[in-house]
């Protein structure tokens, strides 16, 4: 079975998100960068499937040079080859010029499967995997948190709960499935596959210059980090001395009787 | 010029995502159009009152597409939408176009992705604001990681399609209840739309209890193994709450992801969050803000979930949560 993951590299927050003066995107001097959860899961799925089945993972992601190091970090956790179709340092690729980019390495490959997350952590657009498929002109379904692949490899069934009821699509393929953390519980690196990773080559193609012409135009004109409401921590206490004050508390919010 | 949304069911009633989606679809009208108002989409028996009481001056009731199919309901949306959404570039006129809305739900999401790779249009997620920036475009604001960063942007489109954060607007019927017309349409859509369909079962694993909890009790790094979680689990029942963990704890293995709390987990709404020996990182603030209480434990003062909690208590957990259940137990 061919797969193909798509990851996408992103800014790694952690206690606050910081804006670059022109309030166009987020200062990165300071952090570093990785694929979003979801996508460690999608990886982590398909070289669990290509143990299973055979054949290989191949992971691409659209972005700038340094996207190199996402990629890497793919093949170090069982991907085979990885394909790097580059970007302008700084830019912005929305949803629709990215999944006709994939588009172009997907239908290059012969893949079985084509596996992504089911958002992207930084932008959150829900849509390209979706997009994808129809490009290819394949079946798609979202947000997965389980993929069984019928033994004679022709079907999957993705199944994800939704309003407490568990829901589940059975899929021809090849197929485009998104999936969500949770799915599996992704492996770490291991030193061989850290060793292999930095060895192997990864194939840059540039982004195609004259892609489909929307039917629309979405621009972004300035990010803004929402007001949280300031709030002053009341401390109770240190360690057990705390206690009676907290229980206090307890009652007081009506916790406890 | 029609704004059209798709109503999602939650039982007999209208799902609450899909009541801010209705909230926010009716900004999307001009004031000068009297007597026009939004017209709801529903697959199934449209709940008449309440999509009246949100302002649905129409209500069309889709049949011939059975449970939940994605790109079929995208097909009929599309159908509804009609050429509209064909006209590119300077095909577009200035005044008001039309509009897709849906909730910022899975189906929501999903089925309006599903309608833009159909019609070629952009389509913009989980939307907290919009509103007409002239000649037919609009400016709208949009959430990024999960809310915890906002985006600006600009649409111009022959048509809008977007959803609306299941978080962010609240919900609000219109001053005027719109007339709530029904028109029965049967669904166009051919085999391959209705190959990929959801095929139901109940339960299964979910965040259902961890979302409603009105105690949680939250555990991370801070508790050290799986074993660790005793005392939270014994907390959480003297308190009628459950356990939640931040994402170390899930990737450590210690819990279930379905336990899990934040941007990638469930996002929780409980009375009170007791936070121990977590940080606070901002994609655990993403899952835990919804929160009316927060009380954080760490032995950590500066740590980020202690300077925004409500009360803090500075120590280890393991020394404090079980004299705390050793007080609650006394107590009575
Ligand atoms: C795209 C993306 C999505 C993410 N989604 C989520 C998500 O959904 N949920 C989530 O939780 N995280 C998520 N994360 C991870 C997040 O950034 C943090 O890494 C994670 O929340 C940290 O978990 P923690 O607070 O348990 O661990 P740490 O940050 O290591 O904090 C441990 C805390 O425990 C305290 N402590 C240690 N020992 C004790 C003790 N004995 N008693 C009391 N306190 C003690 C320490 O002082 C420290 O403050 C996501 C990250 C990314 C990049
Ligand atoms: N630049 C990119 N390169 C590779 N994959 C991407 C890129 N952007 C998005 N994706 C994939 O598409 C998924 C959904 O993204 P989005 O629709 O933008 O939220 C992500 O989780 C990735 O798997």
């Amino acid at each position: 079975m061919e797969i193909l993951v798509c990851v996408k590299r992103v800014p790694t927050v952690g206690g606050a998100i910081t804006l670059t003066a022109d309030s166009r995107a987020i200062d990165t001097r300071a952090s570093g960068f990785a694929i979003s959860p979801h996508e460690e899961c999608a990886v982590e799925e398909a070289v669990r499937l290509a143990g299973r089945f055979g054949g290989a993972v191949t992971v691409v992601s659209l972005g700038p040079a340094e996207a190199e190091e996402q990629l890497r970090g793919c093949l170090a956790l069982g991907a085979s080859a990885a394909v790097l179709v580059e970007t302008a340092a700084g830019a912005e690729t929305g949803p629709m010029a990215t999944a006709a980019a994939l588009h172009s390495v997907a239908a290059a490959g012969a893949f079985d499967l084509i596996l992504l997350g089911n958002e992207a952590s930084d932008t959150g657009g829900y849509q390209v995997g979706i997009r994808l498929a129809h490009l290819l002109g394949w079946p798609a379904a979202t947000g997965a948190k389980a993929i069984t692949v019928a033994d004679d490899g022709l079907s999957l069934l993705a199944s994800r709960s939704y309003r407490g009821v568990t829901e589940a699509f059975t899929l021809p393929l090849p197929c485009v499935v998104t999936v969500k953390e949770g799915i599996n519980l992704p492996r770490y690196p291991s030193l061989p596959g850290r060793l292999r990773a930095k060895r192997a080559a990864v194939k840059r193609i540039p982004v195609a210059a004259d892609g489909p012409v929307p039917a629309g135009d979405f621009r972004m004109t300035r990010l803004r980090v929402p007001d949280a409401p300031r709030k002053q921590a009341t401390v109770l206490g240190q360690g057990s001395a705390a206690v009676p004050a907290l229980v206090a508390v307890l009652a007081e919010l009506g916790v406890i009787s | 010029m029609t704004v059209w949304c798709l109503v999602e069911l939650d039982g007999d009633a209208v799902a609450d995502a899909s009541l801010r989606a209705l909230t926010l679809a009716r900004g999307l009208l001009p004031d000068t159009a009297a007597g026009s108002g939004v017209a709801a989409v529903v697959f199934g028996a449209p709940p008449l009152g309440d999509l009246a009481a949100y302002g649905a001056a129409d209500v069309y009731v889709v049949s011939g597409v059975d449970g939940y199919a994605p790109r079929a309901w995208a097909r009929v949306l599309a159908g509804l939408l009609g050429p509209a959404a064909e006209s590119t570039g300077a095909g577009r006129t200035g005044g008001p176009r039309p509009a897709v809305v849906a909730a910022g739900t899975e189906h929501g999401n999903e089925v309006l992705a599903h309608l833009g790779a159909i019609t070629g249009l952009p389509m913009a997620a989980n939307c907290v604001a919009v509103s007409a920036s002239g000649g037919g475009k609009l400016d709208l604001v949009r959430q990024r990681w999960a809310g915890l960063l906002l985006e600006e942007a600009v649409l111009d489109a022959p048509a809008a399609l977007l959803t609306v954060a299941t978080d962010a607007v609240a919900p609000a019927p219109a001053t005027a209840a719109g007339a709530a017309v029904v028109h029965e349409i049967s669904a166009a859509v051919s085999d391959a739309d209705l190959l990929v369909r959801a095929v139901e079962s109940p339960g299964g694993p979910s965040g259902v209890s961890l979302a409603t909890a009105r105690v949680v009790v939250g555990g991370g790094r801070g508790v050290g193994s799986a074993e660790g979680f005793a005392p939270l689990e014994e907390l959480a029942e003297l308190l009628g709450g459950v356990v939640g963990v931040s994402r170390v704890v899930t990737s450590e293995g210690w819990r279930p992801h379905s336990m899990q709390v934040g941007q990638t987990g469930t996002k929780i709404t409980p009375d009170l969050y007791l936070a121990c020996g977590i940080s606070g990182a901002i994609q655990h603030f993403a899952g835990c803000s919804g929160a009316r209480h927060i009380i954080a434990i760490n032995t950590d003062a500066s740590a980020p979930m202690m300077t925004r909690a409500d009360y803090a208590v500075v120590g280890d957990l393991h020394e404090v949560l079980p004299a705390l259940v050793k007080a609650l137990r006394d107590r009575v």
